[in-house]
């Protein structure tokens, strides 16, 4: 109880020990829900969800936790995407280095990015970040490694430190459950610890943490970094588990598809950029034979969103509910 | 054949016209952007799509109605102006006091359905647009071949470009519009109809990106996506200027845009990245933006 409890002594209102015991339930729920799943839907599908899930929640922890807009968070994730390609394919890598050595190089490169970007705030921030994004993009559409418009095809899945065999789709489902697992524990004791509370500072009033003696630039660095190498962690993942990466993964739509997950699930939420992740995929996959209507689904979920439903799915069910989720 | 720095003049000066051809795009586009941000705190984010608006409309007013390029340049800015309009009167309006992300977040899921409506109307690829009769052909200056086109755009570019700088800082019309970027309250309460200014001002840099679209029409193929990688450079081309002068971003626009023309000469490949460069050498020096203010 102690432990529990300490954290909340420091916190802002959001997370009291009442408050944290039903997330708790709610996380137990999920992973029981996730991993008898396969036994009703496709892996694949399943695989997709839980890659661009991460995604979400990486993206998430910027704009709900430390209020940084990032319109360029498709670096990372294609990045890792390449690295992770590149790395098994070309070196021979096998599949746990290779999604390592994605991450750091995503963590690398938000660290770049970042340094580059919280010069800026606001409005700029995420305009910076969308335009070095695009950077990186033209320069993967003309560098030898990518391939070009063809990627990098059929990555090898090779075998989880030389014994599970991951072209078993089941087996490589376990591999994709745990490391999204992994990675959204990661997340939720940042945003619940110390250092997860001063981001949540900085979010409601820079200028206060600033006169508190908070370095605020390097909080946000730190974190800006941390959600770029969880973005590489799940780039690198679905490069592995679709045999592919390629220009799209890198595009400017891609930075737009996580955005609205985070949105759709609800911004600032626990669980709701993997609400998010899964409705998105769900209607990409159910609209992919209608050419550009998955675009325009798209942009007018975007639009009713901002509308009438700011809270998301997951914040709308917490309020209702009256519990923060 | 002349040449300067072991390339051929010719395309040396092609290169650079080109390059000044896009500055004036990304000045025209710049520089509505900024006078929208100034008065609605907005980053429009459908700037592209309503520039490839202008040139659809175009297109259409020249197949379907057989109305030629001359009217399309009056009529599309406002057409558009007019969808702009009804977008803020129905939909931005009622962002006023949330916070800027969800303008921008409104305006890119706009920009989507655009684009996507745009693409299952007319395909992917481009359609060509002919260059007005009045306007073909080109004059030899020696040292390379203008064409009259490509001048025209760039001096009515300018023109545009500076007549909208003189409306903003010399006129009593452009006054209010600084006062209400100021400090809008204080201008409502002196009598002056702050909302009607705040969706004519949208109405007007909207206009600003079709009139840009009509005069790409020609030089490039009219296509759905022109203007989606068009305003993701505008957008470095703002945080390299910033947004809080006019001419800074006239200037800016143009300026990079030959710089670009000339990358293209001496390095090819680093051409579409060398903006996105010139943004982040600027972050680390000025952090504000060439022209802007700190904040």
């Amino acid at each position: 109880m102690a432990a529990r409890s300490e954290p909340a002594a420091i916190a802002a209102p959001l997370a009291t020990a009442n408050g944290l015991r039903h997330q708790y339930l709610v996380m137990a729920g999920m992973a029981l829900a996730l991993a008898s799943a396969p036994l009703l839907l496709y892996p694949v599908f399943l695989m997709k969800v839980l890659c661009f899930a991460l995604f979400a929640c990486a993206f998430n922890l910027l704009i709900g936790y430390v209020g940084l807009v990032s319109f360029g968070h498709a670096a990372f994730f294609g990045t890792a995407a390449y690295a992770a390609g590149h790395a098994a394919k070309v070196w021979g890598f096998p599949p746990e280095l290779a999604v390592a050595f994605a991450t750091l190089c995503s963590a690398a490169l938000g660290l770049v990015f970042g340094w580059l970007a919280i010069r800026r705030q606001g409005i700029y921030f995420a305009m910076i970040t969308l335009a070095l994004a695009q950077m990186l993009y033209f320069f993967y559409l003309q560098a030898p490694f990518t391939g070009g418009e063809d990627g990098i095809q059929a990555i090898p899945r090779g075998r989880l430190l030389g014994v599970l065999d991951l072209s078993n789709d089941l087996v490589m489902y376990w591999v994709v459950l745990a490391v999204f697992l992994g990675g959204f524990l990661l997340i939720y004791r940042t945003i619940h610890s110390p250092f997860g509370q001063v981001l949540k500072a900085i979010r409601e009033n820079e200028p206060r943490a600033v006169s508190l003696g908070y370095e605020v630039d390097r909080y946000k660095l730190l974190a800006f970094v941390l959600s770029a190498a969880l973005s590489g962690l799940a780039g690198g993942t679905k490069a592995l588990v679709f045999q592919l990466a390629s220009l799209t993964d890198v595009h400017w739509t891609m930075s737009g598809e996580v955005v609205l997950m985070a949105l759709v699930g609800g911004l600032g939420t626990v669980f709701g950029p993997i609400v998010g992740a899964a409705v998105i995929v769900s209607l990409q996959n159910y609209l992919a034979g209608l050419g550009h209507w998955v675009t325009i689904v798209q942009g007018l979920i975007f639009v009713a969103c901002v509308l009438a439903f700011r809270r998301g799915i997951v914040g709308e069910l917490g309020r209702l509910l009256g519990k923060p989720l | 054949m002349t040449e300067l720095l072991g390339i051929p003049a010719p395309v040396l000066f092609g290169q650079l016209l080109l390059g000044l051809i896009n500055g004036a795009f990304y000045a025209i586009l710049s520089l509505g952007l900024a006078v929208i941000f100034g008065l609605l705190n907005i980053i429009n984010f459908t700037h592209g799509a309503q520039y490839m608006m202008g040139a659809f409309t175009a297109w259409m007013l020249l197949n379907w109605a057989g109305l030629g390029y001359w009217w399309a340049l009056l009529l599309a800015p406002l057409f558009v102006g007019l969808t702009g309009i009804l977008i803020e009167r129905f939909l931005l309006k009622r962002l006023a006091g949330l916070d800027h992300l969800y303008g921008l977040l409104l305006t890119f899921g706009l920009a989507l359905v655009i684009q996507g409506l745009y693409r299952n109307e007319f395909g992917s690829t481009g359609l060509p647009y002919a260059i007005p009769a009045e306007l073909r052909g080109g004059q030899n200056l020696g040292f390379m071949f203008l064409p009259n086109y490509r001048a025209w755009v760039v001096v009515v570019s300018l023109a545009v470009c500076l007549a909208t700088w003189l409306v903003i800082e010399k006129t009593r019309l452009g006054s209010y519009l600084r006062a209400a970027t100021e400090n809008p309250t204080l201008v409502q309460a002196m009598g002056i109809d702050v909302p009607r200014m705040v969706t004519l001002t949208y109405g007007f840099g909207v206009a600003l990106a079709a009139f840009a679209g009509v005069l790409a029409a020609p030089i490039y193929q009219v296509s759905p996506l022109m203007g989606a990688d068009l305003i993701i450079v505008v957008f470095a081309v703002v945080v390299i200027g910033g947004m809080g002068s006019i001419l800074g971003s006239i200037l800016t626009g143009f300026g990079l845009g030959v710089i670009e023309g000339l990358t293209k000469v001496f390095w090819p490949e680093a051409s579409s990245t060398v903006i996105f460069v010139i943004m982040a050498i600027v972050l680390l020096l000025r952090p504000a933006g060439l022209f802007g203010r700190t904040g």
